[in-house]
């Protein structure tokens, strides 16, 4: 092989061939298998060599491991990709194995407390061992261990996600829109139970949704774990040595300088110090392998890209935890309030109330809040433009009362919990009158909106009437009304009476009427939006539209045109004006500032992570026979070798003016040092191009 | 809020003055990139193209046909008189081609050589130094025009804003103009570094299309925002929702150029090791995808497209939890939009670790990357327009 590849080679190649010494500690740049290293955390190794037991079955599981490291050994920096690379990785990652099986069984156990890092000590104490069962479940757990925390891996994991999560998005689900799903069941009545079976209708509440992104998240875990490990070893040890000839690296160049090697050095230390490299200069007994002494220098910068890559990584595992939590110790509540009422933050409050397993329903914080008023605006096309919710609360019991508004995106916050305006209707107000004209019940009955108008739909019950039961069943006479209100009514002659804007400007109610048993507090929840009219019967009514008729329309701002009679008993319905009523979610979620915290550093890890190159530069001075050196510098990046080629190249040029401007070409013989525009580089510099992680 | 009619207008004008003068841009790219293959493929990359085809060609033995298009590629370089001439007779001398490379290295001294030039410049479609054909002046009379579309588009989106006093993307239509816009300025501003003028019908073809469809379908006269809408939190979350958009599109266009490059520069070694034969259509496309920098190159293009956009999307994601914590009380509900733009998160994260992955690179990477744009386009059109949900109302 030779030492200037023509194909674009990787990084590391370009170094093997000349100097061995680069590979004294390869992984200081190119980890050979994050695994492998976990497996050799310093303070867990062992004294090596003390008893070498490679038994025979050890052999394969070596081999099998450093397969797995080639493969996901791909770790934090950027991978090697090439056959010789590969060989390289497996290097290490098998003498690393080797080591692990001379450690003590004893020792195997203590790390199989440590826990992930300990996956070593199993490999150990399965060749130990021998081929007992309890060895063969411990490698089978190691070899499945290693399985699930490599990168191939989290990769399929990765793609199961993404397929899990696309029927959440087409089959209806239950927690955003239980009707749709009810309808889904109507129409596909023999699928949809199918479909319900494999939690199709809460996709993302679902156990195999839950098993794919807690077994991704331990295989984070556990890659982390060794990945951390490594790349803390990495930030405190010094960059590995120069080869021999850096200026054969890719993009590397090589010169006369006048000085002295130590000199020369010197300056190259001082360039690279300048630029923020960290900068390890060999000792001044250093001796090459031939005996030489050594003047080089080795730098490195960029750790901060794996920095930033395992923060990312470890605010993935902060974010999901935060949300994990969230939902235990979360809480949310919805209510509905008519303009002048209120509601306290209990359970029984709330219309709809859904907390975390380790939320004390009893013991929610004591707030309350009445809404003072509440006020639409709306664009000339009944678009909405504003809505805003006037409120007065109190804290807690006995505190002061304060006002606030509460307006779509902008929720009130009450300790740890948020009120969000999350709807809002009309509720007309019904006042039902015996024949004397005394008030025998009244309420504002909220509407259900239907359509951008608000058109809605009103459901009015009235238990008590005053009316004597009838028939020799003794059936109650109890009423119910069900009925469309139209805030802006307007007589369509196709459809009736509809709403063509959405604020009150002409409120009108089409109402029918029923008489007979609701069936209430029977035991049986009903929906208070409908109504069973089983035992009921319709009957007519007078008022605006006529005399004894079933369908009546009432106009709420015209006191002419609001009263209904001929009621059965002679009772008369009054709808004498209408409320606006809010919709309120309450929501107490403890750990919003946990995600909120590690979604922030997820962007800066990531912006590190793929922003950030790492590098390497080494310079080396080798002495001349008649004063002054040859100087050569060379690099390696680990990605985006097409920058870094130009840092490079600058970096050199400001080398090679600082070590030979001196004695301006001083020894001619080179015309490197003459031509400081045309060096005797290799031109290999875009050799190192196309290769990204 | 009032709207300012006169603005509005004037808006609707320009988007569609920016239209017209794009798909005129695009098909002046698009004529000078056909011509160009009878006309002058100059510039460093053709020259790199045609020695190395050359290499190849020669260690195939120099069949008399596949001389005759290789050549032929070379050749039709006036610009470059030196290099082809140079290239004819090394190609005249099969000799020469035992210094080439070794067998199966066909493609990487292919890649290699156009990998250089592209380098630092991607070079093929500047012709500026060699232009004697015209094919060189319609590319350049395509690059006045889609500045022009641009200017009208920037003005476009600036009117809008003042008519309805607000920033300009509150629709469907508006987000499309607004990735259209970033995508074009990414061309533009890369255009200003380097020589991607071949970029430019690629670019360009989505562009129109997605103008023309959000000028016709998704079209709605401007308005101010529903209250939902109406937070900077929506200014930020969209923003960076459009920039990431704009800049996938792009990676999208640069992976589909790759998996071109990368089978033509397959089938190329395949002849030039005399395992296949040149076929008809590699001789009349050859011109075409010839001018494409080497697949290395698309690759490495795509990958940082993507690793620029990644982040940014990611942002796009929070932000816009942010903003759904503020509107409906919850940051994150799996809504149907939400979904696929996790999806989305999740698969353009697969080609980030299948990058890193050995044994992935190359064509897997690039089918990750085409499966993480369709996501993309999911969330964006059919989410918006098939699937309803909470962000429909934010849609057409
Ligand atoms: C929750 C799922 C995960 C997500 C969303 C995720 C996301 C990412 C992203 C976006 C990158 C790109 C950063 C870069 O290129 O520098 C990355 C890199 C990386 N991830 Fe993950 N990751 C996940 C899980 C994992 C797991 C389980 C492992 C370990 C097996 C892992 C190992 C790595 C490694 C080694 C890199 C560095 C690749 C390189 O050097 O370019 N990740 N990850």
């Amino acid at each position: 092989m030779s030492t200037r590849p023509t194909a674009p080679s990787g990084h590391v190649d370009g170094l093997r061939p000349d100097d061995p010494t680069v590979l004294e500690a390869p992984e200081a740049f190119d980890p050979p298998a994050p695994r492998a290293s976990s497996r050799r955390p310093p303070a867990a190794r062992g004294p090596a060599g003390s008893a070498p037991e490679t038994g025979p079955d050890e052999a394969p599981e070596a081999d099998s491991e450093s397969g797995a490291g080639t493969v996901s050994g791909t770790g934090p920096g950027d991978v090697p990709e090439t056959g010789q690379e590969t060989g390289a990785d497996a290097r290490p990652a098998g003498a690393a194995s080797a080591a692990g099986s001379a450690e003590p069984a004893g020792a195997a156990g203590s790390a199989d407390a440590a826990g992930a890092a300990g996956s070593a000590g199993f490999a150990g104490a399965a060749g130990a061992a021998g081929a007992g069962p309890r060895a063969a479940w411990l490698a089978l757990l190691v070899r499945s261990w290693r399985q699930l925390t490599s990168m191939r891996t989290a990769l399929v994991l990765l793609f199961l996600l993404a397929l899990a999560a696309v029927p959440g998005s087409l089959i209806p689900q239950r927690n955003l829109n239980p009707m749709k799903v009810e309808e889904y069941f109507a129409e596909h009545p023999t699928l949809a139970p199918w479909l319900d079976r494999f939690s199709a209708f809460n996709v993302f509440g679902a156990p195999w949704f839950a098993a794919i992104y807690l077994l991704l998240f331990i295989s984070l875990i556990g890659c982390l774990w060794s990945r951390v490990h490594w790349h803390a070893r990495a930030l405190f040890t010094a960059p590995p040595k120069a080869p021999a000839r850096p200026g054969r690296l890719p993009g590397g160049s090589t010169w006369t300088s006048p000085l002295d090697a130590p000199d020369a050095v010197d300056l190259a230390r001082g360039a690279l110090r300048g630029r923020r490299f960290r900068v390890a200069v060999a000792p001044g007994d250093a001796r090459r392998p031939d005996g030489s002494p050594d003047h080089s220098v080795a730098a490195e910068k960029g750790y901060l890209r794996e920095s930033g890559n395992l923060v990312f990584h470890l605010a993935l595992v902060a974010l999901l935890a935060g949300m994990g939590l969230g939902s235990w110790f979360g809480y949310q509540g919805t209510v509905l309030v008519v303009t002048g009422n209120g509601f306290a933050n209990t359970l029984i409050s709330y219309d709809q109330y859904s907390g975390g397993e380790l939320v004390d329903a009893a013991g929610l914080p004591p707030f309350s809040l009445t809404l003072d008023q509440f006020s639409a605006s709306y664009q000339d096309n009944g678009q909405p433009a504003d809505f805003r919710a006037d409120v007065s609360y109190q804290s807690d019991i006995g505190s002061p009362v304060r006002t606030d508004t509460i307006r779509v995106n902008h929720p009130l916050r009450i300790g740890s919990a948020k009120i969000y305006l999350i709807g809002h209707g009309y509720a007309p107000h019904f006042v039902l009158r015996d024949p004397a004209g005394a008030v025998v019940w009244e309420s504002y009955v909220p509407c259900t909106p239907r359509d951008g108008m608000f058109t809605s739909t009103c459901t009015v019950k009235i238990p008590d009437t005053g009316l004597p039961p009838v028939g020799e069943r003794q059936e109650p006479q109890q009423l119910a009304f069900s009925g469309v209100f139209t805030p802006t009514t307007v007589l369509d002659p196709g459809h009736g009476y509809v709403s063509t804007f959405p604020a009150a400007r002409a409120p009108g109610l089409t109402l029918t009427g029923f008489v007979g048993n609701l069936h209430l507090n029977e035991g049986i929840p009903q929906n208070v939006y409908a109504v069973d009219t089983r035992d009921m019967t319709q009957f007519p009514m007078t008022g605006p539209a006529g005399e004894k008729r079933i369908a009546q329309v009432v106009a709420l701002n015209n006191p002419g045109q609001r009263t209904l009679t001929g009621l059965p008993g002679g009772l008369s319905l009054e709808v004498d004006g209408v409320h606006e009523f809010a919709t309120f979610q309450t929501k107490s979620d403890p750990y919003k500032g946990l995600v909120l915290g590690a979604s922030v550093v997820i962007i800066l890890g990531l912006v590190a992570s793929l922003r950030v190159r790492r590098r390497r530069v080494w310079v080396r001075a080798t002495p001349l026979d008649g004063g002054g050196s040859t100087v050569e510098v060379g690099g390696l990046s680990r990605s985006d070798a097409q920058g870094f080629a130009a840092e490079l190249a600058a970096l050199s040029e400001e080398i090679r003016l600082d070590t030979t401007e001196a004695e301006a070409t001083a020894d001619g013989e080179k015309p490197a040092a003459a031509m400081p525009a045309d060096p005797v580089t290799s031109t290999t510099i875009s050799a190192t191009s196309e290769r990204e992680p | 809020m009032p709207v300012n009619e006169g603005m509005a207008n004037l808006s609707d004008l320009l988007f569609g003055t920016s239209v017209a003068v794009y798909a005129a841009g695009m098909l002046g790219y698009a004529a000078e990139f056909a011509f160009s293959r009878l006309g002058t493929p100059s510039g460093k990359a053709a020259t790199a193209d045609g020695d190395g085809q050359l290499e190849t060609a020669g260690e195939a033995g120099a069949q008399a046909e596949k001389q005759e298009i290789l050549v032929g590629a070379a050749t039709s370089a006036p610009g470059t008189a030196e290099a082809a001439g140079g290239s004819i007779e090394a190609a005249g001398k099969p000799g020469r081609a035992g210094k080439a490379t070794r067998a199966g290295a066909g493609t990487a001294g292919l890649a290699d050589a156009a990998g250089g030039a592209a380098g630092s410049d991607v070079a093929a479609g500047g012709g500026d130094a060699a232009g004697s054909g015209f094919a060189p002046w319609i590319g350049r009379i395509a690059v006045v025009l889609t500045i022009v579309g641009w200017v009208a588009h920037v003005g476009s989106a600036v009117t809008r804003a003042i008519a309805a006093s607000r920033v300009p993307w509150g629709n469907m239509y508006e987000f499309s103009s607004m990735i259209c816009l970033i995508a074009v300025t990414t061309f533009l501003a890369l255009m200003t570094r380097q020589q991607i003028r071949w970029l430019g019908v690629f670019v360009m073809v989505p562009v129109v299309l997605s103008m023309g469809f959000a000028g016709t379908v998704l079209y709605v006269a401007a308005g101010p925002l529903v209250p939902a809408l109406n937070s900077y939190w929506l200014r930020i979350h969209v923003a960076g929702a459009i920039v990431a958009s704009g800049v996938f599109l792009v990676s999208a266009v640069t992976t589909v150029l790759f998996l071109l490059k990368d089978r033509w520069e397959n089938r190329l070694a395949e002849v030039a090791s005399g395992r296949a034969e040149a076929s008809r259509a590699m001789r009349s496309r050859g011109g075409i995808v010839m001018r494409l920098p080497s697949s290395a190159t698309l690759d490495t293009i795509t990958y940082r497209a993507i690793a620029f956009a990644f982040p940014i999307w990611t942002f796009a994601i929070i932000a816009g939890a942010i903003w759904a914590e503020a509107a409906w009380g919850r940051y994150w509900g799996w809504d149907p939009k939400e979904t696929w733009s996790f999806i989305t998160w999740v698969i353009y994260a697969a080609y980030l670790h299948a990058r890193a992955t050995a044994g992935w690179r190359g064509r897997r990477a690039a089918a990750v990357s085409l499966l993480a744009f369709s996501a993309l386009f999911v969330d964006y059109y059919l989410v918006n327009l098939v699937i309803s949900g909470l962000h429909s109302y934010a849609g057409v």
